[in-house]
């Protein structure tokens, strides 16, 4: 077949990249050449917009057994077990086909984890939806939600955090990041390497079949009207499949015999064979005909881009071959050998006898083409208003009640029960706190006193304003929900969603929000063990938020000191650690009650973050709180209305002058605040450490017996009232 | 006490059932392959929640088929002890070993939450250390729990006494808002008419331990010590 400029633009490659290609192997490629090239130098697979950024994050340190580079990273935490973690997102398919999209996201990410030899423990995931109204977002989140739990319940991963955000930049282009976290004993971790010449590939899990692809290709192209067309892009998933192949997967990690592991996912056969091949001896030759298939008459182009799920690529010692493929038969899988590690560089495909591929293994996975994209400060950043030239505040005859019953019914601060409550987020038995006690999940280690607390959080109005100061934000508060719970924050996986970098504009946007996430997880000691970029998240012309998702663990050496986020007893005292400042800029309350944006992103001081983060952990692992619950979006009223509702309590709060206006002292959305409540027993060692610790605190009321929330004359309402407001996400 | 847990393709609450009995309950335990024709000598059979064979066609219909299913229905007709918890119960409806059938949840969405069950008869082997009227916290977690049977099959439940648990409030009233999947009568729990065969939507394996949130489904493993 001849290459013409038409096939080449189809392939989504530029002609640069093309004439590389050529240069590469010497001679115009095969047409299965040209698509293996196409999928992994597609900026979803090659990164080629973003690896030199993505370089500048900090990615060891002490707990870090293994960073980005492999297929996820692993955190130490001590007695010979470690923890595997990663994000990845699954944008375009989910815009196209909600619940296929989002179900096979989990089962990919999954696949993930199972890959380093970890059981995978935990899910979370972070959604993005347009307006919550429009009848789009609502046929998007059914399906989303639906297709999380309908994977996620049945291979029997708790699904047991996440966040869900609704703004109109996602109306076309939905985000879903899902998050995996796994745990495995140090010694049994398994690497995505085929070493040892002549030793065999064995190919296992489902068969081959048409869908899915060109996946990876379709990730990397804005969405517009067509889109609908490239549907059979969208992969389709089988859960049940998947949980065989957990099972199978993490019995032949225990083998000695077992040498290395690669699932397939983006990119299929392709990918997983050549960065085996490119990790090890650096050559492979496989044997298409012995590939398992679903579909008849299957083309090597087709097999080698396939994106059908739950399949895996494994290399084991010569001579075991027959003891593997019976592993995967006992749990009722496909597996057959179907090629052999080769010292020759090369990645060799046959089909029928007939060489129909040879290409330099390590110039699919290494040698594809690096952008150093040029960046813009964007245009619309000159036209943001101020909030102060537009409206004043605090009007005498403002109803703050009214207000605050608005703000809470925003579907953004809305309770998510009816979210979470499809997630099977028990299954394991091994969540201690679950979705709505608290900032973070927590989930026990069986066999220690130790546990993990698990959030994932971003916020992409602040990073539209600021993309820099809003990647800050992220890591900051991911890191502050892990410590309310009463965990240190060790390791970020993060997920970073933006538009299409060959626009300067976004490209600026990209820059400012990775060097953000840089400076806080250096300042927080949290380096980032690994995550996923997802670009050209556009529809028709127009970009999404910029919208950097982090995904933080945090250890807990004694899960009996945890706490969760509802007030627990009347006459507790209730403390606001941090600084409180007029900042309404981006906060749900300018959108929900003025529907304006803002120009500001609100402040953050990393070094007053950390005092705050580790003052709060310190008090915790004294066992001095009843309660702590970081202040996020919708501010102090927000926070205080959780922690009622959430510990069935009311609370009398007396605040006096501040020099806030009153908006600002109930919604503005300043950073590195918590609220801690304690009993009246500890108070005295509370306020001592307070003081020692020298940070700002203010001491603003009493947890009450009676269900109602009161905050100085401006707000007195029972908690039934609110609750009924707040709880207006039905699906 | 030695129990014996079935893992069909699909299981998933097979590790929470081994774990909840062995190392919380002090029992021996073992797993069970579903391709298995031999059982073991065991006091109980547990088969646990999860989707058997992805629950493709209807929950649990084709799990009856496996090998083991055969032995587990020929040990329950000579009176031992088999407990079918959430898919496991819907496996004993399709294996016939228990009466009804199991529909979508009212809702039609997957539904995780804790709920309450009341305790309507002490006299069996899984609930002899409960006293009539005994309500417990136990989580669920099913997209098809809404039990159903005829008006006639219901009567001979309830003449029995195999109607062991239903939905209730935290007082005991079994109201509609306490009923979580819309099952016919609030009913959570029945047993045959041996009473040797329990069949539970909600799952005691998850509330074994307070720092999970409730210790109550300790109530019915311990009521399975006893008889054995």
């Amino acid at each position: 077949m001849e290459i013409t400029k038409d096939l080449i633009s189809a392939h989504n490659l530029t002609l640069e990249e093309y004439e590389k290609i050529k240069t590469i192997l010497g001679r115009e490629p095969s047409l299965t050449e040209l698509g293996m090239y196409s999928v992994l130098w597609s900026e979803h697979c090659s990164y080629k917009s973003s690896k030199p950024l993505l370089q500048e994050l900090p990615v060891v340190g002490e707990y870090i057994l293994e960073g980005p580079g492999e297929n996820a990273g692993v955190i130490d935490i001590g007695d010979g077990l470690a923890i595997v973690m990663k994000v990845e997102s699954h944008n375009h398919p989910s815009a196209i086909e909600p619940y296929e999209g989002a179900a096979t996201g989990v089962g990919g990410i999954i696949r993930d984890i199972i890959t380093m030899g970890a059981r995978p423990i935990a899910l979370l995931n972070s959604l993005r939806f347009g307006n919550y109204k429009s009848p789009r977002t609502q046929y998007l989140l059914n399906g989303v939600v639906s297709g999380i739990a309908g994977y996620g319940n049945c291979v029997g991963v708790p699904t047991v955090g996440g966040e869900t955000y609704f703004e109109d930049c996602y109306d076309g282009n939905p985000l879903v990041n899902v998050m995996c976290v796994g745990i495995l004993e140090t010694k049994n971790m398994v690497r995505a390497v085929a070493k040892g010449k002549g030793n065999p590939v064995i190919y296992a899990g489902s068969t081959t079949g048409r869908d899915g692809l060109g996946g990876a290709a379709f990730a990397s192209k804005e969405l517009n009207d067509q889109s609908e067309k490239d549907r059979p892009a969208v992969q389709v998933g089988d859960p049940f499949m998947e949980k065989l192949l957990i099972e199978a997967c993490l019995e032949i990690s225990q083998q000695d015999y077992l040498i290395g592991m690669q699932d397939m996912g983006a990119a299929g056969l392709t990918s997983s064979s050549s960065e085996m091949a490119g990790k090890g001896e650096g050559g492979m030759s496989l044997d298409l005909s012995a590939v398992p298939q679903r579909d008849k008459n299957l083309s090597p182009y087709e097999m080698m881009l396939s994106e059908s799920q739950e399949r895996m690529l494994l290399v084991v010692k010569s001579g075991y071959e027959d003891k593997a493929v019976e592993i995967f038969h006992k749990w009722g899988l496909k597996a057959a050998v179907i090629g052999s590690v080769e010292a020759n560089a090369l990645l060799t495909v046959k089909h029928k006898d007939e060489i129909v591929a040879e290409v330099p293994a390590k110039s699919l996975s290494n040698d594809a083409p690096v952008y150093n994209r040029p960046a813009k400060k964007p245009a619309y950043l000159d036209g943001l208003k101020s909030i102060s030239d537009a409206i004043t505040f605090g009007k005498a005859n403002t109803d703050f009640n009214e207000t605050l019953l608005k703000v809470l019914s925003s579907p953004t601060i809305g309770s998510k029960k009816s979210i979470y409550q499809q997630y099977d987020y028990m299954v394991g038995t091994n969540t201690v706190v679950l979705p709505g006690q608290s900032d973070a999940a927590l989930m026990r280690i069986k066999g220690t006193q130790k546990g993990i607390a698990l959030s994932i959080d971003g916020n992409s109005r602040y990073c539209y304003l600021n993309p820099f100061t809003g990647g800050q934000i992220a890591v900051a508060e991911a890191a502050r929900n892990v410590v309310c719970v009463g965990a240190k924050p060790l390791a970020v996986t993060d997920g970073l969603n933006f538009g299409n970098p060959e626009n300067p504009e976004v490209f600026w946007q990209f820059q400012q929000g990775v060097m953000g996430i840089k400076s806080a997880c250096e300042a927080l000691e949290t380096p980032v063990v690994g995550g996923n970029v997802s670009l050209y998240n556009e529809t028709n012309g127009t970009a999404i938020y910029p919208s950097p998702i982090i995904g933080m663990m945090g250890l807990m050496e004694d899960i009996d000191h945890r706490v969760t986020m509802g007030f627990k007893n009347a006459d507790d005292v209730i403390f606001l650690l941090g600084d409180s400042l007029e900042e309404l800029d981006g906060s749900e309350y300018l959108k929900v009650i003025h529907d304006m944006m803002g120009k500001e992103c609100p402040r953050l001081d990393l070094g007053l973050e950390k005092e705050v983060q580790e003052t709060c952990l310190s008090l915790i692992n004294k066992r001095l709180l009843s309660s702590a619950h970081d202040l996020s979006e919708g501010g102090l009223a927000v926070a205080l209305f959780e922690s009622c509702i959430t510990g069935d309590k009311g609370a009398n709060i007396v605040i006096g002058a501040t020099g806030l206006s009153d908006a600002a002292l109930l919604f503005s959305e300043s950073q590195s605040r918590i609220l801690i409540s304690v009993s009246p027993e500890s108070l005295y060692e509370a306020i001592t450490y307070l003081e020692y610790k020298e940070i700002p605190y203010q001491q603003i009321g009493m947890v009450t017996k009676g269900k109602s929330l009161k905050i100085d004359d401006l707000i007195d309402q029972p908690l039934e009232s609110l609750e009924k407001s707040w709880k207006s996400l039905v699906l | 006490m030695k129990y014996g847990i079935v893992i069909f393709p699909g299981s998933n609450c097979d590790q929470d059932s081994f774990y909840g009995v062995s190392s919380v309950m002090g029992a021996e335990a073992e797993m069970i392959w579903h391709k298995d024709h031999h059982l073991g000598q065991y006091d109980c059979i547990i088969l646990p929640g999860g989707f058997s064979y992805g629950d493709y066609l209807r929950a649990g219909s084709i799990a009856r088929y496996s090998p083991i299913m055969q032995e587990v229905v020929a040990f329950a007709n000579g009176g031992g002890l088999v407990l079918g918890i959430c898919n496991g119960f819907q496996v004993l409806l399709e294996a016939k070993l228990l009466p009804g059938a199991m529909l979508q949840n009212k809702h039609v969405h997957f539904i995780c939450k804790s709920v309450y069950i009341k305790t309507h008869h002490s006299n069996t082997p899984y609930t002899n250390a409960l006293k009539e009227g005994d309500i417990l916290e136990i989580p669920i977690a099913h997209m098809e729990g809404n039990y159903y049977c005829d008006n006639s099959t219901y009567q001979r439940l309830k003449d029995g006494g195999q109607i062991l648990f239903s939905y209730c409030d935290a007082k005991g009233n079994s109201t509609d808002e306490a009923n979580p999947n819309g099952s016919l009568r609030n009913i959570a729990g029945i047993c045959n008419e041996k009473k040797n065969v329990l069949g539970l939507m909600p799952h005691p394996e998850r509330a074994l331990e307070s720092m999970l949130g409730s210790e109550d489904g300790k109530r019915i493993f311990e009521s399975i010590r006893s008889h054995c």
